[in-house]
């Protein structure tokens, strides 16, 4: 019956239901992702964030939290500048880790 | 004769400032209410960042203290200013006189049960900071099995930075020992997924934020910025977690086998009670005020009566010792400087 | 679940509720909804508890829909409600109590208001004398009617014929008990129990033979929340924090859900039937739903009042199978008929959940 109105799924992310698999294995090649501190240099910094909504802060946070598509897809906006390796704090190699992200992911 | 010095607290910051006392040729007489020495410190298993046994540390202060007088399960009943020192009546009878006085008397944690949402003392697998230190301890605690948890969590500032809870403060040393904890758990169950939920990660310390590092990067453990909002049961007699990840904007759900509640460092009422017979002002966070803040933070506003450690506010361990250490010089030149003043007085005459 | 832990902050919120003499205010929508609660509350209180309970016919709604709807300024519910107590005052009782959990969240947050600012309670009394000519004295105690069946808990178990207890199993039944939230969320000291593990409901049922069930979803909103239904734009809000709350409930197989609220048992029991017809989901036993009670409808089915008496016929989900359980008599032909013994006629039955 249609109501007019519908029940929505809840935005919650529920950690339980989280596939970590392939970021276990990224984790492995690239353990430096797990030192991100989300400070966001690397997104203020990015030349193509501003036109295509890129932000490597985001991409590794949607990994951690298993939401592979959406960072794989924010992903193809990086143009490998890697202006985000020279400015990271925590000194990430920025630019190992996305050709790591687009081996493992585009693997899929 | 040797000069009396009432130390009120027999944990670190007390006996540090007693060995040093009885090394400057003082009479440093311990007031401890509890039966035995070390205060927090003992109950702990083992410090940061080096991994260091406790233990040690509290064995090698005993032994430096271990000619002052030392009065285990006493606390001060009342204390009388008499002309230029106090008649202090201790609750096994026996009375000191003395012109000086040291408050070592530290912190108490922060009573994690009165954070209702959490539900310590109401849900089964919820415990703090201090039960698991004690399980590290001795092995015993029915929340935590042989096969160790295969999630669990720590909640950084319970009853910090918390104007509800009445602390506004941080109490400093919470944001590393969750990390210290965690790290220890994640050794001996490598399988167990743990997370810390967090709002700010204080990492000042030395070597604080290498281990802090360390634990992301080498230990894999899931740092989220979003404090707990509630805890609850599911019927399997698991926890159901709810937060908000700050960082991606959405709340997150997670399902625990056990949660520890990083309890805070709050004022001793007791403390508190006794400063209060000496009429001792303290500061808008709760702790005994200092004569200055940045100058004199081993000073009381009062002649004769000094601080050291966590009374005056949350410290970590080398703080606190160093804090033990420049009390008993400032008690040394303080004495000095009363018997250059009688000198002078009986000159004069 | 340690039982003694929530002992210890029930302990803690303990607030005095006078035995007698008080003054009933009623509710502006569960008259509709449960026309049986509040007949069932004054009955219970004076007939057979013997307590003086007044009631005066001037009395309005306390503005707290429409507050809550951000459709009137404060001071409007506050002369309102100063109306209220004036009407109090002149009945002579100083003890008030209300049917409605958001009338009594609007009283508890208006005495506290005025509390804080002395000087708008002065502009409320002017406002009030410019307005109708009264004037009010502030009621000593503010109750919830819960607080009061919570109080005679003990005296209606000592004279009760039935009991929360499945007679087939011997098994107390599962009780879900859901709090209103502006029972204690905006002030818990006001709240039997507090507000994360209030104790009001739990008291009663524990009191009656039954078995509380905590849940996850426990302290959650029953997803009414004045604008997210009242806007209809607003209903899948709604009913998506409902279905959210017997999701969570489900794995526990609760026997009834008791409630003190107007809004939350309306909402849990009719979203029942639109959850029913929109996933095709039910969560009571055989496609039934799960029965929801207003605590005074359960206090009169323990006392032994004829269901049908208490209007238990307007609830969407069925109560028959609850009635069962408890070995509860009932005549399944008087369902409809009214107290004249004229037939009220049938409802439309659901497709998919079970009703009698």
């Amino acid at each position: 019956m249609d109501f007019g109105f519908k029940i929505s799924p809840s935005s919650a992310v529920n950690l339980d239901n989280v596939d970590l698999s392939l970021y276990d294995r990224l984790h492995e090649v690239e353990p430096d992702i797990a030192k991100c501190i989300a400070c966001g240099s690397c997104s203020a910094s990015c030349p193509a964030g501003r036109f295509s909504g890129m932000s490597m802060r985001k991409v590794i946070l949607d990994l951690q939290r298993g939401r592979q598509k959406e960072a794989v897809k924010m992903l193809s906006g990086c143009m490998l500048c890697g202006k985000c390796l020279m400015v990271c704090p925590r000194g990430i190699n920025t630019r190992h880790l996305i050709l790591a992200i687009c081996k493992l992911y585009g693997e899929d | 004769m040797k000069e009396n010095i009432l130390i009120i607290g027999g944990g670190i910051a007390g006996l540090e400032a007693a060995s040093q006392l009885l090394k400057l040729g003082y009479n440093p007489i311990i007031v401890e209410r509890s039966g035995r020495l070390g205060g927090h410190v003992a109950d702990w298993n083992r410090l940061f960042p080096d991994m260091t046994p406790a233990e040690e540390v509290v064995s090698r202060l005993v032994a430096g203290a271990s000619e002052a007088n030392i009065f285990l399960n006493t606390e001060i009943s009342f204390i009388n200013r008499l002309k230029d020192s106090y008649n202090v009546m201790l609750s096994n009878g026996v009375s000191i006189i003395t012109k000086i006085m040291l408050f070592a008397t530290g912190f108490s944690l922060f009573d994690a049960s009165k954070k209702e949402e959490y539900g310590y003392g109401v849900y089964n697998q919820v415990m703090t900071n201090s039960d698991l230190e004690r399980w590290f301890n001795t092995g015993h605690d029915c929340r935590i099995t042989e096969e160790g948890p295969s999630a669990m969590g720590f909640v950084h500032c319970v009853g910090s930075r918390d104007e509800k809870a009445r602390n506004s403060q941080c109490s400093k040393v919470c944001c590393i020992t969750a990390v210290k904890q965690a790290i220890e758990m994640k050794q001996k169950f490598p399988d167990a997924m743990i997370y810390c939920f967090y709002m700010d990660l204080r990492m000042f310390g030395k070597k604080f934020e290498d281990f802090y590092i360390s634990a992301q990067r080498d230990y894999g453990i899931r740092f989220i910025r979003g404090r707990v909002s509630e805890v609850s049961e599911n019927i399997e007699g698991k926890l159901v977690v709810k937060a908000e990840d700050t960082l991606s904007g959405r709340p997150v759900k997670v399902t625990l086998d056990l949660l520890v509640l990083m309890s805070g460092i709050v004022c001793d009422h007791q403390t508190c009670r006794t400063a209060g017979m000496l009429s001792l002002p303290l500061d808008s966070d709760g702790f005994l005020k200092s004569r200055d803040n940045i100058a004199d933070i081993t000073a009381s506003p009062k002649e004769g009566i000094f601080y050291a450690g966590a009374c005056t506010g949350p410290k970590t361990v080398p703080e606190t010792l160093a804090e033990a250490r420049s009390a008993a010089l400032e008690i040394h030149n303080h004495i000095i400087s009363l018997s250059e003043e009688l000198n002078s007085n009986s000159e004069g005459q | 679940m340690i039982y003694q832990g929530k002992q210890k902050i029930w302990a803690d919120y303990q607030k005095e509720i006078p035995d007698d003499h008080w003054y009933y205010v009623r509710s502006c929508i569960r008259q509709n909804f449960f026309p049986g609660s509040e007949k069932m509350f004054l009955e219970i209180c004076r007939n057979v508890l013997h307590k003086d309970f007044h009631e005066n016919e001037s009395h309005t709604t306390c503005g707290g829909i429409a507050y809550h709807c951000d459709t009137i300024p404060q001071e409007t519910v506050m002369t309102i409600v100063a109306r209220q107590f004036a009407l109090m005052t002149e009945s002579g009782y100083e003890n008030y109590v209300a049917s409605c959990i958001t009338s009594f969240g609007n009283y508890i947050e208006i005495l506290e208001t005025w509390n804080e600012f002395p000087e708008l309670e002065a502009k409320i009394r002017e406002l009030l004398w410019k307005a109708c000519r009264r004037e009010f004295k502030k009621p000593k105690y503010v109750a919830h009617a819960s607080d009061l069946i919570y109080k005679y808990r003990n005296l209606i178990a000592e004279k009760a014929k039935y009991r929360l207890v499945n007679r087939f199993t011997g098994e107390p039944l599962k009780v879900v008990e859901h709090i209103g939230c502006h029972y204690s969320k905006m002030f818990p000291s006001k709240g039997v129990g507090g507000a994360e593990y209030p104790y009001v409901l739990c008291g009663m049922i524990e009191a009656w033979g039954g078995n509380v069930i905590d849940y996850p979803e426990r302290r959650h909103c029953c997803g009414y929340g004045f604008r997210q239904y009242h806007v209809k734009a607003n209903r899948g809000y709604s009913i998506s924090n409902t279905h959210k709350k017997f999701e969570s409930m489900e794995p526990y197989h609760p026997d009834m859900i008791i409630t003190n609220c107007p809004g939350c048992p309306y909402f849990l029991d009719r979203w029942q039937y639109v959850i029913a017809e929109m996933e095709g989901k039910t969560y009571g036993e055989n496609g039934y739903g799960i029965p929801v009670f207003t605590y005074e409808e359960v206090a009169g089915l323990v006392l032994g009042y004829d269901p049908w008496d208490l209007g238990l016929q307007l609830h969407q989900v069925a109560v028959e199978p609850l009635l069962d359980k408890m070995g509860i008599e009932y005549d399944p032909k008087r369902k409809y008929e009214g107290l004249n013994h004229k037939d009220l006629m049938r409802p439309e039955l659901p497709g998919v959940l079970k009703c009698c």
